[in-house]
């Protein structure tokens, strides 16, 4: 399905996402499981998050000052005392048969991140609130001998920190959606609540999207569009969400209202149920949890502790490294890679040089080698070190790559690979003039055509030069004492 | 030995006396509530080994010369809401009738760190709701004192084995009355301490923001040895309270002279049964003692049944929704669908009140009924909380009647739950407001049907409830008048 550009020109999208952050804490957010990803079957698990009788939640401290930092980082105002609430219904992986999630008193609220459209201009999407919830189990409908009777129930994941993350419907297309996820995503990791990785479900995300004739003062009726496990999911669902409606209405008829679910393999949307099934769930005051106060002491105590989110770093690497705009948005796309670049930066005492390598000759390493940045075989005071030797003239950039492969497969520092291998660059005049003078002998029809004004030639007798050391000649220098013996 | 009338204080001076062992006791205890529990049905099922156990324990210490604790070797029941490790918790329902307890509750924990030894689990009525302990799934509890009449509940069976003697002291669990009540209804102490001040870690939820762990005991002295025992500040309970723990025997002297009590309209209005006249004779005997009584006001008294009913419902509808079939209660045979799994588990496992009760509290909270009810119910929990706490400026503690009624006939009330609820009259507003309460025997009906007393104090004042409690007993109870 996909309507022509002059239909969508008639219509106008108007789109909000829910997003849910899993935050990265080590224990879960009403007892002490782990939260760890991968364990056996409803190992991580206690009487709490089981559900048991009788037991009863006890707030993790470290899920509010997450909270607090993912608020701030979402120029959200934090509310001094938030109500956690259940909303009940009823799901086998949902050992309580309640959440307990926030419903009128969020945490955080009245926030907005500002996004950059392709077209390059700036826009500020509102963020409603932030609100902390506890996460459902999962549950496993095949894969096992009797899947065709049973659905078995893992409730390891029951319990984990979530944090939903709800828009204003300030997002008017697909790359508006995609940009301000984009965003979220990096200022959730920044300010190191999560490692949003959408694999493993730590980043989830719903959208609400309607269709309006552009200029009508009234917002068309929304559908939700569910599962958008990945960026380009939620493209694809968003754009063919707002073409069925267009589609509908042109058609004569009517959205509505209704839970729909993205299937990645057909690239539709499909309904998954409508207002009138949709659950009441009953939210109440959790009676079993204080409100959460947190005070001002303790408010500024945990922004204290925020890292540098990254529209700062990225203006501090430019005013700071001289970098281009373009290198510092490149290199402020993960924090891992920020932090690489700087610590390189750092050790190495030159920025531009670090960044060409962390973008050039580390990227293309890495990707060669599937690797992510956090698991690079030179480090970046490693690569800091190499950079320093370029610095100061002891290796030229061409012999800086042969070390960096050593480097790669070996743990040595640079300086000792140079040492072992002999690579040390030749800028000892007396040195270069004696291999120089061994090439003019050997290549006396060049010598002739260039003192006849075929300058040109200097190119190759240069590279004679190189060949001869092996790479190890100063090129700068090859070529003036090359200029001033033949003239 | 006689088991049936054990005191805590001649448990610790048997054993000090080397008239008993713990063991010996435990085993006797269990002999004995085993032989007489045909009488009453009070315990649902034993926990010899643990007794065993644990007596076993408090005999070890005391052959080392340790102290074994205040409550060193007494014999206890637990209500079956009340997890005990590795001990079948049923809360009288058919959906829990195979479920064994994976942890021990803090209270519990407690009680057995202070010596107790716990021989079994307390009838009730099925998840604490109900006020006759006829709602339990497994037979109602007959009253020891007039075995054709209930013994009251919810915390019917830990009532029933004190009076009975199959337990020197017992716990229970409160949200509406269900330790007072029975408590009157069978001539026992019953103790509803401060909301928060025992942890409910472990106490099977009913109405989370108005359940209590309390304790039940002959005596005056021997309920505020338990509590003091269980009292006090858990991690595992975000409502726990922080305020210390007072010291309860030493707040218990006797002396209630220039004590200032006060008798709230509301609750004697219309009273002028047998009842009314045995409580106003207790009354008398406090004044006698030199109590200062006064007249005072809860006005907002007449709303509570109604505040009561939509809170408690509310929040159990939420709390029972974990018995669904999928985990570790039973689960209907037969269905082929979720939804029908569902239905017919809860269906067949639930009684017919613990179904109301959802009913109502799904309905309170409902999308367009939850202002209506829900928050105009917690504006009026508000509203009485308050009439306590301009009361309580006035006098130390409230006197008042525990149940308009004494013990009805097994089988009396059961089809008029209007009627049925109305027997926590005066003593809902205790557990709405949060503040101490407790029963204290105030002589019998012509029938000799007991009646309680009872006495209400500010939040964590329970050592001034007690010592007027003690101080009315130590005199005589009503005979003091």
């Amino acid at each position: 399905m996909s309507v022509s550009p002059a239909l969508r020109e008639k219509y106008e999208a108007v789109i909000g996402l829910e997003v849910h952050v899993q935050l990265a804490t080590r224990t879960k957010i009403f007892c002490a499981c782990p939260t760890g990803f991968g364990a056996q079957p409803n190992t991580n698990v206690c009487p709490v998050c089981l559900g048991m009788p009788g037991a009863l939640p006890v707030l993790n401290k470290r899920v509010v000052e997450m909270a607090v930092q993912a608020a701030t980082a979402l120029n959200c105002t934090v509310r001094e005392e938030s109500i956690f609430a259940r909303k009940n219904y009823f799901y086998p992986d949902l050992p309580k048969g309640y959440q307990i999630s926030q419903y009128d008193k969020p945490v955080a609220e009245h926030g907005f991140i500002d996004i950059v459209l392709p077209s390059g201009d700036h826009k500020r999407i509102g963020v409603t609130r932030a609100h902390l919830e506890d996460d459902a189990g999962k549950s496993i409908h095949d894969g096992f001998r009797d899947s065709d009777k049973y659905t078995y129930v893992d409730l390891n994941r029951t319990g984990t920190p979530l944090i939903e993350i709800v828009s204003e419907p300030d997002l008017r297309s697909a790359d508006e959606a995609y940009a301000y996820l984009t965003e979220l995503k990096l200022l959730m990791q920044y300010c190191d609540v999560s490692t949003c990785d959408m694999e493993k479900g730590h980043l989830r995300c719903d959208a609400n999207v309607s269709v309006r004739l552009r200029g009508a003062p009234q917002f068309g009726t929304k559908a939700e569009v569910k599962n958008l496990n990945s960026f380009r999911f939620l493209k694809q669902a968003i754009d063919y969400e707002i073409d069925r409606q267009i589609e509908l209405i042109e058609g004569g008829g009517r959205v509505i209202q209704e839970t729909r679910l993205y299937n990645p393999d057909s690239g539709e949307t499909v309904s998954m149920r409508s207002k009138e099934a949709a659950h009441d769930y009953r939210y109440f005051p959790e009676p079993d949890l204080l409100p959460l106060r947190i005070g001002t002491a303790w408010m500024s105590e945990i922004r204290g502790g925020m890292p540098e989110l990254h529209p700062v770093k990225r203006a501090r690497f430019i005013t700071d490294y001289g970098l281009r705009e373009y290198d510092a948005d490149v290199l402020i796309q993960t924090r891992e890679m920020s932090a690489y670049f700087e610590e390189a930066a750092r050790v190495g005492g030159d920025g531009r040089t670090a960044a060409n390598w962390v973008m050039g000759d580390l990227a293309g390493a890495l990707k060669a080698d599937s690797k992510e940045i956090t698991e690079s075989p030179v480090s970046a005071a490693r690569l800091g070190e190499l950079i320093k030797l370029i610095g100061s003239g002891a290796i030229s950039g061409k012999l800086a790559k042969d070390i960096f492969a050593k480097m790669w497969t070996s743990e040595d520092s640079p300086e000792a690979i140079m040492d072992r291998e002999g690579l040390r660059q030749i800028s000892d005049t007396s040195a270069i003039e004696k291999i120089l003078d061994e090439v003019l002998a050997a290549n006396p029809k060049q010598v002739e055509q260039y003192k006849g004004g075929k300058t040109a030639v200097a190119g190759f007798l240069v590279g004679q030069v190189m060949k001869a050391s092996r790479g190890q000649a100063n090129p700068g220098m090859v070529q003036e004492m090359l200029k001033a013996k033949l003239s | 030995m006689n088991v049936a009338s054990l005191t805590i204080d001649q448990v610790r001076a048997g054993l000090r006396a080397k008239e008993f062992t713990a063991t010996e006791l435990a085993q006797a205890a269990l002999d004995f509530a085993a032989a007489e529990n045909a009488k009453t049905n009070a315990y649902l099922h034993f926990s010899a080994e643990r007794a065993l156990s644990a007596a076993a324990e408090v005999d070890a210490a005391l052959g080392r010369g340790e102290d074994p604790g205040p409550l060193a070797g007494v014999p206890i029941a637990v209500k079956d809401v009340i997890l005990v490790k590795d001990v079948r918790n049923t809360c009288a329902s058919r959906l829990l009738e195979k479920f064994v307890a994976p942890y021990d509750a803090t209270a519990v924990q407690r009680l057995e760190a202070a010596g107790g030894v716990i021989i079994g689990k307390a009838n009730c009525d099925e998840f604490a709701m109900g006020s006759s302990n006829e709602n339990s799934a497994f037979g109602p509890v007959r009253n020891p004192v007039a075995l054709d009449r209930v013994p009251g509940g919810s915390s019917g069976g830990s009532a029933a084995v004190v009076a009975q003697g199959t337990a020197v002291v017992s716990l229970g669990s409160d949200t509406g009355g269900s330790i007072r009540q029975p408590a009157s209804f069978c001539g026992v102490v019953g103790v509803t301490p401060t909301y928060g001040r025992v942890s409910r870690y472990g106490l099977v939820a009913f109405a989370s923001s108005l359940d209590h762990i309390g304790p039940f005991a002959r005596n005056v002295r021997d309920a505020a040895t338990l509590l003091q025992s269980i009292a006090g500040r858990d991690p595992a309970d975000s409502t726990s309270a922080f305020a210390p723990v007072a010291d309860y025997s030493g707040a218990m002297t006797g002396d209630i002279r220039s004590m200032r009590l006060g008798l709230p309209k509301e609750y004697f209005a219309g009273l002028e049964s047998e009842t009314g006249g045995l409580v106003e004779k207790g009354i008398a005997a406090l004044r006698r003692l030199g109590a200062e009584v006064r007249e005072v006001s809860l006005p907002n008294t007449e709303y509570a049944i109604s505040c009561y009913y939509v809170i408690c419902t509310a929040e159990a509808s939420s709390n029972l929704a974990r018995y669904d079939g999928v985990r570790y209660t039973s689960r209907a045979a037969g269905a082929n669908s979720l939804a029908g799994m569902y239905r017919e588990t809860r269906g067949e496992g639930f009684g017919a009140e613990c179904k109301r009760r959802i009913m109502l509290g799904t309905y309170v909270l409902s999308h367009g009924y939850y202002d209506a009810y829900y928050i105009k119910a917690q504006k009026v929990r508000t509203l009485i909380a308050r009439d306590f706490a301009n009361a309580f400026k006035e006098v130390d503690a409230l006197i008042t009647p525990v149940s308009p009624f004494p013990a009805f006939k097994l089988g009396e009330k059961l089809d008029d739950p209007m009627q049925m609820y109305l027997s926590d009259i005066y003593t809902i507003t205790g557990d709405i407001a949060g503040i101490p309460c407790m029963s204290v025997p105030c002589g019998a009906t012509h029938d000799g049907l007991p009646v309680g007393m009872q006495i209400l104090t500010n939040h964590f004042e329970e050592a001034a409830m007690f010592r007027i409690a003690e101080a009315f007993e130590r005199n005589g109870g009503i005979a003091a008048a």
